[in-house]
């Protein structure tokens, strides 16, 4: 995603769950978010089995 | 006593033998701390009235008869997020100090002193426990006793620090993606990392639910096995807290590695390290002769999996304070936890669900070795207020790199112990000794063999 994006994404996201995004804070906050956004690739993109379910209380 | 730094095990044997009183311990303890504390900033607070107070109750009970517990008149700090009696607890942050005292013990500080052992204060931390370097905004950097100009790493800093530096034999902490070990490595200690649930954490303030460990550092093996065992146990207060029965690690460190299947990580676990790094698992490769190696898969989707998981965690438990007071945060935090409560679910519930794919390929290693050896950290303790870092040739962000090696592990629950390095001159370094799930047992036998090889020690710092 561009870095356009993410903070467009950045802005209505924080608008829809109340967090007020101080204009100090917004650039830390979209680099960030650009940063989880690209880790977070690398596990999207890994194929799941169906039957891989998230375990509520994890159990090693 | 037979060393100037004697660890916890030979200091409860002396205070019950009547040969040194715990208040003198304590005392000797406490003025170490008055020296040397402003040079390096372990602690947070110090409890000199309440801790010489208990050591006398320690004196007199002996001196009735009484058994004080196998930690008697033993000096123990902790991370300044376990809750203290009649104490704020701090987690790191300013937001925090607004808090009541605690008005209960953390389970783990209630069984340290029910066996005796003697409480001097808390230790400082990365705010929130969300760092590797202990550059806290709030309360100042903790030094590396190894060398002032370096952190001591983190999240655990200060429980670290003072190890290395002698001023208390055992402290605890927490380890969320590397948080114990880290630090142990760079300040040249050992560190204990248990299994995911097996230590109740009730009463310590948490940072990222799913993997949240606590567990103590000390200077010799026997040590740690100690206080593991005196921590085991369930604890209602814990939910994810095991009701598995105690197992005593203490008595099975003799036992030796004979027999047991040990294998040395490769692939990723070998590469995006310094030489020196490597050259420290070397070490124990070679003094274990270890002819095995073990690929660990995926490791890299695993860092990122438990990244996400710890951002959005750790964010929601702050939402409330993120919406009203964000400039109360530390800026080594501040924006991660912002972006960390913007999060999709479905990034998250992924990586909840990959977690669960990559334990089952891990119990299939498992299936057919016993140990795993592999560095902790990918370098030495880098400067205080360094951003950047060149490993292996690339240049890298420090924060987030330093944990490269820990959080593929702690991602799914595994028992590890990192081993102490030291290095002529240098800065030490540290090994992880992994084992299946509960198996806290063998990761100490083995790194008791090599503590009696004189290939890991925890000298203090002169």
């Amino acid at each position: 995603m561009t870095n356009d994006k993410i903070a467009e994404y950045v802005d209505l996201m924080a608008k829809l769950i109340d967090l007020p995004l101080d204009p100090e804070h917004r650039p830390g906050v979209i680099a960030n978010m650009t940063r989880i956004a690209e880790i977070a690739q690398l596990v999207n993109e890994f194929p799941l089995p169906d039957e891989i379910e998230a375990a509520t209380v994890f159990q090693p | 006593m037979s060393q100037a730094y004697p660890d916890a095990t030979q200091i409860a044997e002396v205070v019950r033998g009547q040969e040194v009183s715990a208040k003198s311990i304590v005392a000797a303890a406490l003025s170490r701390i008055a020296a040397q504390n402003q040079r390096l900033n372990c602690f947070t607070t110090v409890m000199a009235d309440s801790a010489l107070a208990d050591a006398e109750r320690i004196d007199r009970e002996i001196a009735q008869g009484k058994d004080p517990g196998v930690l008697a008149g033993v000096p123990f700090a902790v991370k300044d997020l376990f809750d203290i009696a009649g104490i704020t607890t701090l987690a790191g942050s300013k937001i925090n100090a607004e808090n009541p005292p605690a008005t209960h013990d953390a389970t783990a500080v209630a069984r340290l002193r029910e066996a005796g052992a003697v409480l001097v204060g808390a230790l400082n931390m990365d705010e929130y426990a969300y760092g590797f370097v202990t550059e806290n905004r709030h309360y100042g950097a903790t030094h590396n006793p190894h060398d002032r100009t370096r952190v001591a790493g983190g999240s655990s800093g200060g429980s670290a620090a003072a190890v290395a530096a002698g001023l208390v034999p055992i402290t605890l902490g927490s380890d969320t993606n590397g948080s114990i070990r880290v630090p142990a490595a760079f300040c040249g200690i050992f560190g204990l990392k248990p299994t995911y649930g097996r230590l109740s954490r009730a009463g310590a303030v948490l940072f990222a639910g799913s993997f949240d460990h606590i567990g103590p550092f000390g200077r010799s093996v026997r040590d740690i096995a100690t206080v593991f065992d005196v921590l085991q146990g369930d604890d209602s207060a814990d939910r994810v807290c095991t009701n598995r029965p105690i197992e005593l690690c203490l008595p099975q460190l003799k036992l030796g590695i004979d027999g047991l299947r040990i294998a040395v990580a490769d692939d990723y676990f070998a590469t995006g390290a310094e030489p020196e790094a490597m050259d420290a698992v070397a070490k124990v490769v070679s003094a274990l002769r270890i002819k095995e190696s073990a690929t660990i898969p995926e490791p890299d989707r695993a860092r990122a999996a438990a990244f996400v998981i710890t951002a959005s965690e750790g964010a929601n438990l702050h939402l409330k304070d993120l919406r009203s007071r964000p400039q109360d945060f530390d800026v080594a935090t501040r924006d991660r936890f912002l972006a960390g409560a913007l999060i999709p679910a479905t990034w998250y519930i992924q990586a909840q669900r990959f977690r669960q794919w990559y334990r089952d390929r891990i119990r299939e290693i498992f299936q057919n070795i016993d140990i795993i050896i592999a560095p902790t950290t990918p370098c030495i303790a880098p400067p205080i207020g360094q951003e950047k870092m060149v490993i292996a040739g690339e240049e890298m962000l420090v924060r987030p790199n330093l944990g490269r090696f820990t959080q593929p592990l702690s991602f799914i629950g595994l028992p590890i112990v990192s081993v102490p390095i030291q290095r002529l001159g240098d800065m030490p370094l540290g090994v992880q000794i992994i084992a299946a799930p509960y198996n806290e047992a063998l990761v100490l036998r083995v790194a008791a063999v090599l503590e009696s090889q004189g290939i890991v020690t925890a000298p203090v710092v002169q």
